[in-house]
Order: C-alpha cells, then structure tokens, then sequence
C-alpha cells in the first residue's frame, strides 16, 4: 500500500498540528506558526542532506559536531577579519564561502574514509563527530566563542529578517528542499543514489561508479550542514561545545519519520520536511502544554520514531 | 555409518504425487519417486526442471503442497507422512548436501562435522573424540586436511568432502547430493564417486544432481527424468544412452531448440582481440579473439576462470600488474578500468547472478530497465516520456509478460527477468556483449527466444560472447568455443570438433593445445 505509506507522514503532522491548535491559543498565531517553521529549518536542511546518504546506504552521525565546528570557524573567521576588512558585509560573506567549503571538506573526508579506505560509514563518523566537537571545544577554551557585535548586527539579519512575511531560515528551508527533491527524484545522480543503496552490486553491473555517488552523498551533506550553519549562527551568535548536539539523530529522526528507509534505496525529500516539522511541533507543543513536562521532548520524539519505523515495517511485509 | 538391518531391495524412502507451489506459481507437478537400499539414483532435468525443489521435499527443507512421503523408521516399519522438517529428516537417516554448501566458515574441520551434534563428555565438549572421528571419517574420503583448520580457509572441494564427512557422523542412509561434483576436480570426483560404490554396497541409497552425462551413465543405476516441474520417467540407468537422456529432458529434438547457426565469413574483422591478460589468482594468460558476426562460447567447468576472465575484459576487475594485458578493440589498442568506460566503447556485460547483480529486485520494471543506458534519456533531468516510450518498445521486442505496470522486477518470473536483464543491457546500444550464463534456471520456452535473440543479434552484426555451463547450450548455440580449465584457455573448437567429448576433455585438462603463446589467437576461420 504505497499511497498509504506516501500520506502517512502527512497524515501524522496533521494530527500533530490539530492537537497543538486544541491545547493552547497561542499556537495558531503568526509569531508561533513563524517561529516553528524557522526553528526546523536547521534540522530540516541537515535532514535533507541526510536523505542522500541514507537512500544510498550510508549513514552520517557527525553532522551535529560538523555544525558546531563549522560554526566555531565561520566566528573566528568573521572576528579576526574584523581588524582587516572594513566591508561587514564582505566579511559575512566570506565567512559563509569558508563555511560551505569546510562543509564541504569535511564532508568529502567522511566519504573518502568510506569508500576508499573501506570503513564503515558508522564507524567513520563516530569518529569524526568526536573530532569536531573536541575542535570545536579546543577552539573556544572550553568555553564559549562569540561573534563581535558588529558583525552580528548586521549578520542577524540572516535569521531574523523576513521576505514575503515569511523569515530567510525558511526560504532557505523551502529551496534546499526544492532542489533536493529535483536533485533526487529527477536527476542521473538521484537515481544511482537509489540504486546504489538499494544493492551495490547491481549498481556496478549498470555502470555506476558506486564510491564516487556514496562520496558525493557525503559531500552533499556536508554542505546542508554548512548551509544550516550559515542561518543557525546568527540566531545565538556564539558557539560552544554544545552547539548542535544530538542535531545527528533528530536529523536521522526526521529522514526515519518521513518515510525513508534506513537500509537504505528508498528516499523521500517532502517526507523528510514533514519528519523536520513533526519533531519541531512536538518541542513546540510541550511548550505550550503543562500536560506532559517540556523535558520529555525527547521521549516523545523517540516514541514517534519508534511508532514511525514500526508503521513502515507493517507497510513493507505487505508488499 | 550403520549398516542396515533391511535386506537390499527395501523401499527407504517414497515420495507419492508431490506437488510444490511457490505463490502462484506450481513449479512441481504430481513427482513420484522411489529410493531402495543401496540403490544410486540419478536426478536429470534442465535448469528449472525442479530438481532442486524435489530434493528440498525429500529432506524436509521444503513442504511439498500436495502428495505425501513415506519413509521405513529405524525398525523398519514404514511411516507416511504429507511432509517434514530436516531435523526429522535427518533422526531418519535422510541427509541433504546442497548445493550452496552450509558449514560455519569461522569454525574448524571437526567443529563443523560435528555441529549440532556435538559429542560430550559430562558437560563438557568431548573435543579429542570428535578430533579422532572427524579424521576417520575424512580419512575414508582420502581427505588429507587438517581437523583444525578454519574451514574458511579450505578450497570448496574440500568443504564438498566435510560436507559428506558430516553426514557420516550423522548416519545417514539416504543420501542427497545437489550437484556434488560441480565444483571438484577430477581427481576428487573419482574419490567421490568411489565412495558412492561403497555406500551403496553398505545399503545406503543415493539420489545425486547431476548435469554430467558421462558421470550419470558411470555411476548410476536409475535415472529420474524431471521436465518443466513433470516427471518424464524414470529409467534404469543402462537402457538409456546420453542422446536418449538429452532428448528427454530437452522434450524434443535439440535441433528445435536453436536457430540455425549462420558463421561469420572469415573476412570478418576482428572486434575484439586479447592477448595476453592475467586474472588476477589465475595461473597464465589467456588470449582470443572476438570476430564481428560470431557467437563465441566460453566453456569450462565451475571456478574455472570465465567469469574472472571475460569481467576484466570489461573492466569489472582488474588484472594483475606485473603483465599488462593488450586488448584491442575495433582495432583499437584500450585500457578498459570501468564498465562505465567499456559501455561508451560499445562493450557490455550481463551478469549470470541475475537476482544479486542484474536486477534492483524491489524496484520497477522501468527503473531497472533504464538503470544502465541513463544517460540516454538524460538532458539536466531525465526525459520520463522518453524512458517510458523506449521500455515499451523494449516490452514488445524482448516479448516480456507483465501483469501490472506498477510491478516489481522481483515479482517477474526468472525468464521474464531474463528478458528485462537483456533489454537492459541491449539499450546501451552494445556492438559487443558478453553474456553469463544467458539461460541460467529458466523455462524451456524463454530459453528458446533468448537463443533467438542471440543469434539475431549476430546476424545483425553485433558480436556476442556467451559463457555457459549448460553444454547442450554451447553445443547448440555457438559459432566456436573456446574451453578454460583451471583459469588457463586449454582450446578452441570449432565445426564438428563442438560436441561434449572434446569440450568435457579440454574442460578436465585431459587435452590441451598449449594456448600459452602472447600473440592473440585469430579464428582460423573456415580456411
């Protein structure tokens, strides 16, 4: 049952948002509404990385870590330019040029280790993600790094600024996803990312360079976290070693809930921005409720997966 | 092993009207069989005549749908049953060797004979006892490996050789082998088949798989016959002669089954000319030629280098460095690396592992269908229309019966999946193509239009490689053959010299041109 399986996800986040209109007023309003689509704009454009290397059969745990090191980096970046630029803007973006470099950069060494040295993509970003979220404390002291005020200024703009009523984050959120969804669905690279992860060895018998679409999924992916990063600095202007913790499994969580296959040949984009905005109403809804405890946000995110991979799996055995 | 108490004529084991169905699909229709003591018991049929299945029911590996068994217990009082699992099967002495061997590769010689049955003393393994009795047992088999060692590390024969120590410690009386010499050397395939001698004068019955004529008509005495699922008879094995057995299994006149043969002239150019190329584990290099217009056949015993040969003329492997291979082709000196990079030379490959490589299983017809020639149908995004126009078109050429549009390649039967294979690979637009095993456990009636589609496509002027370990195949179907034993190219045969005799004694290393000469080997052509 396909159509059931496609609506599923849909089906589920409007459930979601029905119970949050019941629990609280607040909810329906334009603030809230705004700010939920902003907040999962980060997770959603990480998550559609993650699409990629999921459908192809990899795995990335370290884009969390990636984040709060690019992050780290674009604010080093940005202060110490500070004394020899006068152009703001030109500092900004030369911060986010660096950033999707080292997003990129960083990506390609997940992709390398996993397909030329052979090792297993699970194993190969563990340990990067330990990697960058020691640089990244390394880099701050142990402390926290902070963007200079003037730039942040102006740079806030990036988060906070509107376009057609609705915030940047989310028009970021919305052509990420767009191109995504082409990249994916229409494209030569989208399906032999399909074929790939769907059996490798076919893929080699139908010509397809199986190392180099597993690489690029990585290297993809790297590039929505730089992109997530790009928006997510100027909300806080500072970054930490607790910068995007735990952003790899709700990343995963929401390529799960929406509809992709964890082994790996079956990848859904919109599926994957509907499982971004579950998560985030989840948290937004506790929130607003004194019904459940805002600190069992991830308990009820975990049940939603759980509940999410059991449905597919009934879906599955059908077929 | 026990001898039986039974006399030597006892009925060991019936099956009555047995019937399996897969889905929807009866793959076996109304088989009986009987097994006396002592009695070798040859089982004959095409590939995906249900042989395989039958034996699976014999041992309680599958559960047949219709019909019954019967079996004689240890006391000799016979039981009738509708089916059993293997473990019943194998407390009754009937024991199963598949094809696909099982033992646990990350344990030792003896662990594995043992396994599941494993000799204790108290609560402890007896490991000693079990050491003294596997090597007993492997001694009779004049198997010389070590009890200890890892059976990961062994060649297959000598897994083949545990496999059968192993039924030793099991008892078994009803023996069940599913092509045991597939994969053996001569050498053990003459210890094999003495042992069989043995058993059966120790009242042991053997039902064996074989596609070895010659080794049928040796060591048998009965002979079943199975066609397209049907029994065909059964046969005491010195009334039939290996024509008799081929027609029968066949159905019909070999002649029927193969179009006609049309040779390239011999001003046909050379397409495809490989001198000296070293696979990789494989003792010396190996040369031919390709002719434009000719259907060239690769023969040989299993593991014995085609496959390892012809996919690293189409850069699927790679050779070894220390002798660069030479490989022209259209007259071309190439350095294939890639299938990528031998698919825009106009050189394709169909895999014989139609499930595990050819075919996203869980994936649609078209996906699949379009997988290899992508790039055709692409400009930025791929052109759906255009995709979709060309599978039908491809759906009426290659005569590919589809029950729905939204269908899997997984739920296609094997010859339908064939075909999709084919038309997969034909739309790159090859003006070489390299087929394993074409007709690999398919019906006889698909087998039939591949092999017109094959010869077409000579006729039409593409060149075709086929690789087949079905020799009727070779026999019927190509222009010239060229054997390998043991990773080496012992010959090549052409006209009258194509018949399984001379195939079968360059196959077993019993006749060799010497074919270790650098220079390409050019067909001689009718001269």
């Amino acid at each position: 049952m396909p159509d059931l399986k496609t609506a599923g996800p849909f089906i589920a986040l409007i459930a979601i948002f029905l119970i949050g209109v019941l629990v609280n007023d607040a909810f329906l309003s334009a603030g809230n509404l705004s700010n939920i689509l902003a907040r999962s704009s980060f997770i959603g454009i990480v998550a559609i990385g993650a699409t990629f290397v999921i459908t192809a059969g990899g795995i990335d745990l370290s884009v969390g870590s990636m984040a709060a090191f690019i992050s780290g980096c674009m604010i080093l970046l940005m202060n110490s330019l500070l004394n020899s630029i006068d152009s703001i803007l030109a500092i900004i973006l030369l911060a986010v040029l660096a950033s999707i470099a080292i997003g990129a950069a960083a990506g390609l060494v997940n992709g390398l280790l996993t397909t030329r040295a052979r090792i297993e993509a699970f194993i190969v970003t563990l340990g990067t993600m330990g990697i960058y979220r020691s640089l990244v404390t390394y880099m701050a002291d142990g402390g926290t790094l902070s963007l200079s005020f003037t730039i942040g200024d102006l740079y806030s703009e990036v988060y906070y600024g509107t376009l057609l009523g609705l915030p940047y984050p989310v028009w970021a959120f919305l052509s990420t996803a767009i191109i995504g969804y082409v990249l994916l669905n229409m494209t030569v690279f989208g399906r032999h990312c399909f074929a790939v992860g769907s059996n490798e060895s076919v893929a080699r018998y139908s010509a397809i360079n199986v190392d180099r679409i597993k690489t690029a999924t990585y290297v993809l992916q790297g590039i929505c976290v730089s992109i997530a990063t790009i928006i997510y600095v100027p909300r806080l202007g500072s970054a930490s070693g607790q910068t995007g913790i735990l952003w790899e499994l709700e990343a995963i969580a929401a390529v799960i809930i929406g509809g992709t296959v964890l082994k790996g040949g079956y990848g859904r984009i919109w599926g994957t921005v509907v499982g971004a905005l579950i998560l985030t109403l989840i948290g937004n809804i506790l929130n607003l409720t004194d019904a459940v405890s805002n600190y069992l946000n991830g308990a009820v995110q975990g049940i939603i997966v759980i509940v999410a991979v059991y449905l597919q799996r009934g879906a599955w055995r059908k077929n | 092993m026990t001898t039986t108490s039974t006399d030597n004529n006892s009925v060991l084991l019936r099956a009555e009207n047995i019937s399996k169905s897969f889905g929807e699909i009866e793959v076996l229709h109304g088989v009986s069989l009987t097994l006396r003591a002592g009695e070798v018991r040859a089982i004959l049929g095409e590939n995906g005549a249900g042989k395989s299945t039958l034996v699976k029911i014999l041992a309680g590996f599958e559960r047949p749908s219709r019909g019954q068994l019967s079996y004689s217990d240890w006391n000799g009082t016979t039981r009738t049953i509708t089916g059993w699992q293997a473990e019943e099967a194998e407390a009754n002495g009937v024991v199963l060797i598949h094809q696909e061997l099982n033992l646990a590769d990350q344990l030792t010689v003896s662990e594995n004979i043992f396994l599941g049955q494993e000799l204790r003393r108290g609560l402890f393994l007896d490991k000693r006892l079990m050491d003294q009795k596997s090597r007993e047992y492997l001694d009779s088999l004049h198997c010389r490996v070590d009890t200890q060692a890892r059976v990961g590390d062994l060649p297959v024969s000598a897994k083949q050789l545990i496999e059968i120590a192993r039924t030793r410690a099991k008892r078994g009386r009803v023996l069940i082998m599913d092509e045991p010499t597939a994969v053996l050397t001569r050498q053990e395939s003459e210890v094999l088949y003495e042992l069989i001698g043995r058993l059966s004068k120790e009242g042991v019955a053997i039902v064996f798989i074989s596609h070895k004529l010659e080794e049928i008509a040796r060591i048998a005495d009965s002979i079943t016959i199975l066609r397209d699922g049907q029994l065909v008879g059964d046969y005491t094995a010195k009334d039939l002669s290996r024509e008799d057995m081929v027609s029968l299994m066949v159905g019909r006149e070999i002649g029927d089954l193969f179009p006609a043969k049309r040779l390239p002239g011999s001003h046909a150019p050379d397409v495809l000319e490989v001198s000296n190329l070293k696979v990789r584990g494989t003792a010396s290099p190996c040369g031919f030629a390709l002719q434009q217009g000719e259907i060239l056949g690769f023969s040989g015993l299993v593991g014995s280098g085609r496959t390892a040969l012809l996919e690293s003329v189409a850069g699927l492997r790679s050779p070894t460095a220390d002798q660069p291979a030479s490989i022209k082709l259209f007259g071309e000196p190439v350095r294939i690396r890639s299938l990528a990079q031998a698919r825009e030379l106009g050189l394709a490959y169909l895999t014989k592992d139609r499930k595990g490589s050819g075919l996203l299983l869980e994936k649609g017809l078209v996906f699949n269908f379009s997988l290899l020639a992508l790039q055709k149908f692409s400009r930025t995004l791929i052109d759906r229309q255009q995709e979709q126009q060309a599978f039908t078109g491809a759906v009426s050429n290659f005569d590919i019966r589809i029950k729905d549009a939204g269908m899997t390649a997984g739920n296609l039967s094997g010859g339908n999946q064939q075909k999709l294979l084919l038309a997969k690979v034909l739309e790159a637009e090859p003006r070489i193509i390299i087929i394993d095993e074409p007709t690999r456990g398919i019906d006889i009636g698909t087998k039939s239009q591949i092999y017109h589609f094959i010869a077409e496509l000579a006729a039409s002027g593409h060149s075709v490689i086929v690789i087949s370990s079905d020799i009727i195949e070779i026999i019927g179907l190509c222009h010239r053959v060229a054997v390998m034993f043991h990773g080496r190219l012992t010959g090549f045969l052409e006209g009258d010299a194509i018949n399984e005799e001379e195939i079968m004694a360059y196959a077993t290393g019993l006749k060799d041109q010497q074919l270790t000469t650098p220079e390409p080997l050019k067909a001689t052509g009718d001269s």
